[in-house]
């Protein structure tokens, strides 16, 4: 099992390796196609992540003491960014996500890239996973 | 004389350049359209060479910046025809024109009464009646739409009644572009003696109105979708329509003479203009009014229309391709989905090639309830789009789509 900094990296890494911002696209799309999805029925709306422009939810489960997320949003950028985050953070031990360094938003150049509001939809994502592994590992 | 489009662009230095590498193709312009060099050019010459406070100094600066506002009132009261000059109040935009009528109307429209509007309105033309409704106990009613994004006027006379109080309607649907029968609504509210308000700011760009013609109380238009500056709008009152609301904000400007005790108001329009106005927004916004009349707004409207038909032509060959609102009575706006996408995802693909889009619910959350589409896509062509920008638009489109199914 790779470390959340590993998994980092790889992003970094593989963001480095595409020039155009279209493949980029395309790399984060790919992803969030690939991703398994929620049910209907899970899609809760106390699920859905405030602040983003489309629809993502997010659903997070505590096993041991490693927390699992699973996620799902309505438009297909939307879930290929939750699908990385989920990449990263998914399957990792509560305490280490609660404390995870982001720099690699910046490394991977996706914060300055995107639109102020989506930005903002990216943080919330990730201040709600966060939040989530936060209370798993009290 | 000919329309030349390369030319006019001249006039717009913001289109020439490079988004993401790509030309910038601009198609949002029904959400605020670009400004050309004669606009700035106004609003530079105001701040290098008559900036000054209006209607109360006797210094020559300040008589300058006054007779350059009191100009472009005139202008505006020429340009849809108004009576007289006074009628036409100086906002900060349409939802400020809609709200002051609304709120000088919370004493005059009553319970057991009831507001028209449609369900094609942007919110400003629907949460300012709702508001009204609150405060008064009125009912609010609209028309609804059918599935070409036409308003359904069938039952006009159960909508409309003789307890109808007040009737607000956009001329051009922002989300669809349809163009709405504004006579055909006018006349029924007026029959009942309803107040009548039509909100032109999608059709200032593009229609030519009179107000007397259509005999309408009030009319709004926007001056950023016109080519002139953010942060200004217009409200044509009817005079005695005018003077028998109450003003809808205090300060500067709107009184007559005050006394700690109490103040008595000004005359109109600055009965409804407190504080210091927009004054370089209101220079820029004749310079506006000027370029778009020389160009001619009939020229302007039948370039867009071409433009638009070109766009329907171009894009109906894509798969999953549809207009949300094919009205045969629209104006230079296709708000469409691609069946399989959201949105978002094509706005931003489209923004990753240099093209300008908006995507989302348009401030209008009913229509596209009605429409069961959680957004769309939208492109709006002004009077400086280019066949060869929508050819570069559609080849965006295909590959985006491409790249989302």
């Amino acid at each position: 099992m790779s470390s959340i900094q590993e998994k980092q990296q790889v992003l970094i890494d593989d963001f480095d390796f595409l020039e155009e911002w279209m493949d980029k696209y395309s790399h984060i799309i790919e992803m969030g196609k690939s991703m398994a999805t929620l049910s209907e029925d899970e899609k809760e709306e106390d699920l859905l992540v405030k602040g983003c422009q489309s629809k993502v939810w997010l659903k997070a489960e505590k096993n041991g003491n490693r927390v699992i997320f699973k996620a799902d949003a309505d438009a297909i950028i939307a879930k290929g960014i939750v699908a990385m985050l989920i990449d990263v953070f998914s399957d990792q031990p509560a305490k280490e996500v609660a404390q995870a360094d982001l720099g690699f938003l910046d490394k991977m150049g996706l914060k300055d890239h995107l639109s102020p509001t989506r930005a903002n939809g990216l943080m919330s994502m990730i201040t709600q996973m966060k939040y989530y592994a936060l209370v798993f590992s009290g | 004389m000919a329309y030349n489009v390369h030319d006019i662009r001249a006039q717009f230095p913001i289109l020439n350049q490079k988004i993401h590498g790509h030309p910038l193709v601009y198609l949002d312009n029904a959400a605020t359209s670009q400004k050309p060099l004669v606009v700035i050019n106004a609003i530079s010459d105001y701040y290098l060479n008559y900036n000054a406070n209006v209607h109360r100094g006797v210094h020559t600066l300040s008589q300058r910046a006054t007779d350059g506002m009191e100009s472009v009132r005139e202008q505006v009261r020429a340009h849809i025809n108004a009576k007289e000059a006074a009628e036409i109040i100086f906002t900060r935009g349409i939802t400020d024109s809609i709200n002051t009528i609304a709120f000088g109307l919370s004493s005059i429209v009553s319970k057991g009464q009831n507001v028209v509007i449609t369900e094609m309105e942007h919110h400003s033309n629907i949460v300012p009646w709702q508001m009204l409704c609150e405060r008064t106990g009125a009912e609010l009613r609209y028309f609804p739409v059918n599935d070409h994004g036409e308003l359904v006027v069938d039952h006009i006379d159960t909508i409309i009644d003789k307890d109808t109080a007040v009737v607000s309607f956009n001329h051009i649907s922002n989300a669809l572009g349809t163009i709405n029968p504004v006579e055909l609504l006018l006349k029924k509210a007026q029959s009942v003696g309803a107040w009548t308000l039509v909100d032109g700011a999608q059709s200032g760009p593009h229609a030519m109105v009179d107000v007397q013609e259509w005999d309408v109380d009030f009319f709004t238009l926007s001056s950023h979708k016109m080519y002139g500056p953010t942060g200004l709008g217009i409200l044509y009152g009817k005079r005695e329509k005018l003077e028998a609301l109450p003003p809808y904000q205090g300060g500067g400007e709107m009184i007559d003479t005050v006394t700690m005790k109490e103040s008595s108001y000004a005359g109109i329009p600055h009965k409804f203009e407190a504080g210091t106005p927009h004054i370089e927004g209101i220079i820029g916004f004749g310079a506006a009014l000027t370029f778009v009349n020389e160009l001619g707004i009939e020229n302007i409207a039948a370039h867009e229309s071409e433009l638009l038909a070109y766009a329907v032509e171009q894009c109906s060959s894509i798969e999953g391709f549809r207009i949300i609102g094919d009205s045969l009575n629209k104006a230079s706006v296709l708000s469409f989905v691609v069946d399989g996408t959201h949105s978002y995802d094509l706005g931003v693909l489209l923004d990753q090639q240099g093209v300008a889009i908006r995507t989302g619910q348009h401030c209008t959350q009913p229509i596209m309830d009605a429409f069961c589409v959680s957004g769309t896509a939208r492109a709006s062509f002004a009077l400086y789009n280019t066949k060869e920008e929508i050819d570069l638009f559609k080849a965006a489109l295909v590959k985006a789509v491409n790249m989302l199914k």
